[in-house]
């Protein structure tokens, strides 16, 4: 067992580039220690140690290992994406940390430590009332797992990836990697390398999960990179909500993460995916996330992204099958320091598909948004329709937002539409709010809230409500 | 002793002076209504009361119940109750009437303190019902697709729920047609009473019909040229504000 105690090894902290922004609510760690750990950098040792750790199976260890070496072999995407990419240090990153333990069944048998992180993450609520819907990630391993049995009554697998590949290696085998090949980009290589913990969920045919099955995690170890990888797979006819929420505490050393997250909706199903996410502000947030929609299938990436230093995600479906329906909602809220790149990709491989992109993103001080987003619609199909509508409210003068739509329809039956504005809270609006008593910071709070309010509303409730206070905490500390 | 005393004000925007020594004392229960042409300084007296950033106050000094309000900030002049009708209230997408009245009530409340859920609505409902609102106004974003009379009906809206000490109603009747001036007018002398001051600046003496004052003033470059009661607002519908000026020129 080692301890992470070497931190006088590693390099000086810099500044946080973010002074000033309250960021209470995530600012919390407790000693903890790790039964399992890499050590820092990677290389094919590091891809063996996770795979013998995890006693995994010789194909899974195989593909870890081709996986890195297109890792290796992959540039950084500066030619599109910002140069700030060049500022990670993949050798000062731990890829690999556990507790060891196994996943709890129960309430009473989570460690005390990780309870009293919970409870500042508000999770005993949602414990008390959902109880088992909980998957709760603490760090790479899930620190905590149960399923209500409701759930299991109706033949539904929800465990961590780690588990259901021991467990149900031939579901978990069939579709992984699938919509998300290794070689996507640079981070699925990465993420398929070392990945560890993220939720599996198989829901059978017809079955309709009635509420919505929740996993928190967030990264507790300094320079430590999470590398989640979630598999959802909503069999004919299913449905399913999946919320995932995540606050991180404030570290000195920048930090790595790097998830992937693939979603196969099969004929008629519906899958629905919300992410609440507060990263503290010296997180690279560099996510793949993408669904494929078989025939008259329903994917709905539901996406908040507060904090982090950087933010890369892009959700997306690809649109297999006849009738499928794809839709990305999401709300990017870019501080001082912070860059939110953000947007959609809608691949239409089918006829008669559909796909709504909703994005909305606020730039706060010297903040900055950026929308990406990729339609595609081949000439040989018929009857597509996109819609894509992107805002942006920019708080201060030297707050900044750009916008890259990549449009490419060929064909002449089908129907795109395409809508962006950019809007300034005016010093105007915030006298009229502070005239009736409101302060400044509450005022600019409301604004905020309000510009989102038509997406927070598709949330659920627990869910809108925490970004309420999240934007809050956010506007707190941008005025002045 | 509570009141709102306006003394020897001067008020700069950018370079300009535009309200120049204006004196004014408002005492609970009152009605002061002034008058004047356009681009006088009549607008530019209440927002700088308000706090506006825009507005610069160079001389002179503004006290409610004797303590000087000018070191304070907008929000606080508010709480310590002092309302502003807005000529052009701002609209504020996404945040409904509802959901805004509620964060300016609870932003009045102390630490800790929550604001009753259901006694709120009661007390909304019944102003509303007052003012002839729907009840679906509610959820509507404040000010966003309003109605001229809508929005200076939520303005007077907000007043009630308020219950400012004081009130600076600039130019409330602009963009009313008859029947929308009389329910906001309607909506005013319920208001009214021995707990508060009102500021009513009109350039027409249309709304001193419904709303009648205690005192009218006159507001020519500036200042305050001449004072009187309702009478003299007649008296500048009849003969406009030409002699006036011509008095304030010869004295």
């Amino acid at each position: 067992m080692s301890e992470i105690t070497d931190s006088e090894t590693l390099e000086a902290a810099p500044d946080n580039p973010v002074s000033g922004i309250d960021q209470s609510s995530g600012n919390f760690k407790y000693d903890m220690t790790y039964d399992f750990d890499a050590g820092t950098g990677l290389n094919e040792r590091t891809v063996d140690y996770i795979s013998s750790v995890k006693k995994e199976a010789a194909w899974l260890h195989d593909f870890r290992q081709s996986a890195l070496k297109v890792f290796n072999s992959k540039p950084l995407p500066t030619h599109w994406a910002t140069k700030d990419l060049e500022n990670i240090n993949f050798d000062k990153i731990r890829y690999y940390l556990s507790q060891g333990l196994k996943p709890k069944r129960t309430w009473d048998e989570v460690p005390a430590d990780i309870k009293r992180t919970f409870e500042r993450l508000g999770i005993p609520e949602q414990e008390r009332k959902f109880l088992a819907g909980v998957e709760a990630q603490f760090d790479s391993e899930a620190a905590y797992s149960n399923i209500k049995e409701a759930v299991a009554k109706q033949g539904v697998i929800f465990m961590n990836s780690t588990e259901a590949l021991r467990e149900h290696p031939e579901i978990f085998r069939k579709y992984f990697g699938k919509v998300i090949p290794t070689g996507d980009n640079k981070f699925s290589a990465l993420n398929s390398a070392v990945f560890s913990g993220g939720s599996f969920i198989y829901v059978p045919p017809g079955v309709k999960v009635s509420h919505p099955l929740q996993a928190y995690f967030r990264i507790n170890a300094e320079n430590f990179g999470q590398f989640e990888r979630t598999l959802i797979i909503a069999d004919e006819g299913s449905e399913l909500t999946y919320m995932e929420g995540c606050t991180a505490p404030k570290f000195s050393t920048a930090t790595l993460h790097s998830a992937v997250v693939e979603l196969v909706a099969l004929k008629g199903a519906k899958i629905q995916y919300i992410t609440v996410q507060n990263w503290s502000s010296n997180v690279f947030n560099l996510v793949t996330k993408r669904g494929l929609a078989h025939d008259e299938a329903e994917i709905k990436w539901i996406d908040c992204n507060i904090g982090s230093r950087l933010t890369m995600k892009y959700p997306g479906v690809v649109l297999k099958g006849r009738k499928a329906r794809g839709e990305v909602i999401s709300i990017a809220l870019a501080n001082d320091g912070q860059h939110q790149d953000t947007g959609a990709k809608m691949v239409h491989a089918a006829d008669e598909t559909t796909s709504t992109v909703v994005s909305k993103s606020i730039s706060v001080g010297q903040g900055r948004a950026t929308y990406r987003g990729v339609v595609h619609i081949p000439r040989h199909l018929k009857g597509c329709k996109n819609n894509t509508e992107c805002d942006a409210l920019l708080i201060n003068t030297n707050s900044r937002t750009d916008t890259y739509p990549a449009i490419t329809v060929r064909g002449d039956r089908h129907a795109v539409q395409h809508e962006a504005s950019v809007s300034k809270v005016s010093a105007e609006q915030i006298f009229y709010m502070q005239q009736r008593g409101l302060t400044e910071g509450q005022a600019m709070s409301l604004s905020v809230n309000g510009f989102v309010n038509d997406l927070a509303r598709q949330f659920p409730m627990e869910y809108s409500v925490e970004l309420k206070r999240l934007i809050d905490l956010e506007m707190e500390g941008s005025v002045g | 002793m509570s009141s709102l005393v306006i003394s020897n004000l001067h008020v700069s925007t950018g370079d300009k002076e535009i309200v120049k020594g204006l004196s004014l004392t408002i005492n609970p229960g009152e009605i002061h209504a002034i008058m004047g042409p356009n681009g006088t300084g009549k607008s530019t007296l209440a927002k700088a009361i308000a706090g506006h950033p825009d507005y610069t106050i160079t001389a002179g000094d503004v006290l409610l119940d004797g303590k000087s309000i000018l070191a304070m900030e907008s929000d606080e002049r508010a709480r310590a109750g002092i309302f502003l009708a807005f000529q052009y209230p701002s609209e504020i997408p996404g945040v409904s009437i509802a959901n805004f009245l509620r964060a300016a009530l609870q932003a009045r409340m102390s630490e800790g303190e929550e604001i009753d859920a259901s006694g709120y609505y009661k007390r909304l409902y019944e102003k509303m019902d007052m003012l002839k609102i729907d009840r679906k106004f509610t959820s509507r974003s404040v000010n966003e697709g309003f109605s001229g009379g809508e929005k200076k009906r939520s303005e007077i809206l907000q007043m009630a729920m308020l219950e400012p000490r004081f009130a600076l109603m600039d130019e409330t009747d602009s963009g009313l047609d008859i029947d929308a001036l009389r329910i906001v007018s309607d909506g005013v002398n319920r208001l009214r009473g021995p707990n508060l001051g009102i500021l009513l600046i009109t350039h027409y003496q249309r709304l001193l019909n419904y709303i009648v004052p205690d005192f009218v003033h006159v507001m020519i470059e500036g200042t305050i040229v001449k004072s009187g009661n309702k009478t003299l607002a007649l008296e500048l519908e009849t003969r406009g504000y030409d002699w006036v000026k011509k008095e304030f020129a010869n004295a």
